[in-house]
């Protein structure tokens, strides 16, 4: 088992990194009354882990057995009948699921499942509440359609279905279902309580750790706690007893990147261009989501440009960003970015060497 | 198996006005809505205005007030946006309850004029088709069904139905009001309010009451009775404000990298992007040293960066740009580099 899910914290009360907010979520579960909850934060902070507690905390060991089934829905809409298919996990007393899976249909998705569950509502409650609990991951990839149906709906069966919405940032959460919701913010933990839980789980593998070691996993883990995590037990699998100076190896793709932002200061022509665009090309190809790939652009030319550039280079990075946003083809505004960055640059160059 | 304790109800349904004249002041609606149920000739109607006004209250109240709570059932078709209201609903449902003839049955008491009512909440998310096609719909069954359409903005709505419906201009409500509403559900529920977070509460509300009742309701759960400025602050997801200021501080450095560390760190604490644009854009505007020009420039690139996260831009890129924006405008750096 991966340290990352082996050292989760289960229940509330075991939760370090937020403690204040299991505080927080354990005066739901004692007032026998929750809310509607909407889990907002950077990804790796630790949202789900807080979720499943809060879950467990309410219906006890039942909610850990879960299984994975593959749902179908037929849904007739007059004029046409749908087909969709959704995986989601279900225990006796909650689901979860993803429902942006199902792309520009994820409206259906979400009336049918939420209807559903206050159909499906146990008559003789054996489990302590008279409520199931739906978790809906990744609230902020819905369209709006599905935000706008997600209003009523959740208010309509409040009795019988409590929503847990979780979502990397609530900007994009419309207003309408953020103001039904209690909103928790689930901030990214500090580096100093990153160094804390990898000496925990260095001491529950009955590891030694040199000074500074953790310190520096977790400098480089940029504040997620998942990475610090997986970087730790890349390091033990690479070479123990740990050195004195041994770093993580960065991510393959992160690699990639790196060498693409080489590329791209060294030479400023058109065959250049072409190599590059092959590597995102490659970058796409093994799914690594593109705004990813230009926020890791981004941060590696940031390191090597005068501040001048800087302002000019960040934005641009953000217009061909926006840009990817409302069209289909990633690889056209990538290599736009790149075109206009070489362009900006070379003038530059020639402006200051002559 | 214990006794379940009995759920808590929503304050926000749990104090929604049950007549009319209990809505909270929109005295010209109000007013207007009063005379005309005396005649119970009602047209149709069309709310519009800002969240947490009142419009969905208004348009229940005038159909208890009109029929009771039996026959509500029965002469009363509610329709939301999570109900699908493409173009096939409307040709279904909606005409055949408004072609149903109305029944014989009368309650004392009540008025119970001789037409249904149809209330279409948040209309604005109906399409353009589903509208075309109710055009006909409440021309045709006048007689028998009158349709209230409840949206945020009436531009929204096409303008033949507009201009078949009475409209009703819902205004946000302000902290008098909302803090006489709030005072009365504070002695209801036995809790503690202060003045200063009296003002914070209509603050971060902004004239929507749903709102301010749910962040108290929020607040009292997880603090108990006595509920201070920075309780409320906490459940309702507002910025503080030293985290703001931080951010201004950075930019005024000069330094890109300085800012673009305070702008990871932003991202990394969680905290919404569009909401710190709205504060950030109130410490701007009420900067006394910033002269107006840098002002102007900087308020461009904030209204660009909101429209931009609305289309669902990443945050983090979207923020360093207002971040690096903001730098060149108070050091009078050119917009556009020249070599």
């Amino acid at each position: 088992m991966l340290w990352v899910d082996k050292y989760r914290p289960k229940t509330l009360d075991k939760v370090t990194v937020h403690d204040q907010v299991a505080r927080n979520l354990r005066k739901f579960v004692s007032e026998q009354d929750c809310p509607h909850l909407l889990f907002y934060g950077p990804s790796g902070s630790g949202k789900k882990t807080l979720i499943l507690a809060l879950i467990k905390q309410m219906f006890g060991a039942g909610a850990e057995k879960v299984k994975l089934e593959n749902k179908t829905w037929k849904i007739d809409t007059g004029t046409r009948t749908l087909e969709i298919e959704l995986a989601m996990l279900s225990s006796a007393h909650h689901v979860e699921m993803n429902p942006s899976d199902a792309g520009f249909q994820d409206r259906y998705v979400v009336q049918e499942i939420i209807k559903e569950m206050a159909k499906n509502r146990p008559i003789d409650a054996k489990g302590r509440r008279a409520f199931k609990v739906l978790v809906l991951n990744e609230v902020d990839k819905l369209s709006r359609e599905a935000q706008h149906s997600l209003r009523r709906t959740m208010e309509k069966y409040s009795s019988s279905c409590r929503l847990i919405l979780c979502c990397n940032s609530s900007s994009k959460v419309t207003e309408a279902v953020r103001s039904r919701c209690l909103n928790v913010r689930v901030n990214a933990p500090s580096e100093d309580q990153i160094v804390q839980v990898l000496e925990f789980i260095g001491k529950k593998e009955n590891l030694i750790l040199p000074a500074g070691f953790a310190a520096r996993i977790a400098a480089q883990s940029n504040r997620n706690l998942r990475r610090a995590i997986l970087f730790f037990e890349t390091c033990k699998v690479q070479q123990y007893p740990f050195t004195s100076n041994q770093v993580a190896p960065p991510l393959d793709w992160e690699q990639y990147v790196s060498e693409i932002a080489t590329d791209i200061l060294t030479e400023q022509s058109p065959k250049r261009l072409f190599d590059v665009r092959q590597k995102f090309y490659e970058l796409l190809v093994n799914c690594i989501p593109p705004e990813s790939i230009l926020k890791k652009l981004l941060a590696e030319l940031l390191r090597k440009l005068d501040a001048d550039l800087k302002y000019e280079i960040c934005r641009w990075a953000a217009h061909y960003e926006h840009k990817m946003r409302l069209g289909s083809k990633a690889i056209f505004h990538l290599e736009a970015f790149v075109a206009k960055f070489m362009s900006i640059y070379k003038e530059f160059l020639v402006a200051t060497f002559g | 198996m214990a006794p379940l304790v009995p759920m808590s109800q929503p304050w926000v349904e749990k104090y929604r006005p049950r007549q009319v004249k209990d809505v909270a002041h929109q005295e010209e609606v109000i007013r207007v809505l009063n005379n005309t149920l005396q005649t119970a000739d009602l047209p149709h109607m069309l709310f519009y205005g800002p969240p947490g006004t009142g419009k969905t209250t208004t348009a229940l109240a005038i159909a208890y007030q009109l029929y009771g709570p039996e026959l509500y059932k029965s002469r009363v078709l509610e329709l939301n946006a999570s109900d699908d209201r493409g173009i096939n609903v409307v040709r279904t449902k909606i005409k055949n309850f408004a072609a149903v003839a109305v029944g014989t049955a009368r309650k004392a008491g009540y008025p119970c004029p001789p037409y249904k009512i149809i209330i279409l909440d948040e209309a604005d998310s109906m399409t353009e088709d589903a509208q075309n096609a109710l055009r006909r719909t409440t021309e045709t069954y006048s007689k028998v069904t009158r349709f209230f359409f409840i949206c945020n903005y009436i531009s929204r709505i096409i303008e033949p139905l507009a201009s078949r419906c009475a409209k009703f201009r819902f205004k946000p409500l302000s902290e008098e009001v909302m803090s006489s509403r709030i005072m009365h559900i504070c002695n209801e529920e036995g809790l503690n309010l202060n003045a200063q977070a009296m003002s914070t509460l209509s603050v971060i509300s902004q004239g929507d009451l749903r709102r301010a009742i749910t962040y108290l309701q929020s607040a009292a759960r997880l603090f108990g009775s006595s509920i201070s400025s920075s309780d409320l602050i906490s459940v309702s997801g507002v910025i503080p404000e030293d985290v703001v200021k931080s951010l201004l501080a950075a930019c005024r450095s000069g330094e890109f990298d300085v800012a673009n560390k305070e702008v990871s760190s932003i991202i990394a604490d969680g905290y919404p992007v569009s909401q710190l644009m709205a504060q950030f854009l109130d410490v701007i505007v009420s900067a006394d040293d910033i002269p107006d020009d840098q002002k102007a420039r900087i308020c461009k690139k904030l209204g660009e960066t909101d429209k931009c996260l609305v289309d669902g831009a990443d945050e983090y890129l979207q923020l360093l740009d207002v971040a690096s924006e903001t730098i060149r405008s108070l050091f009078n750096m050119p917009r556009t580099l020249v070599f």
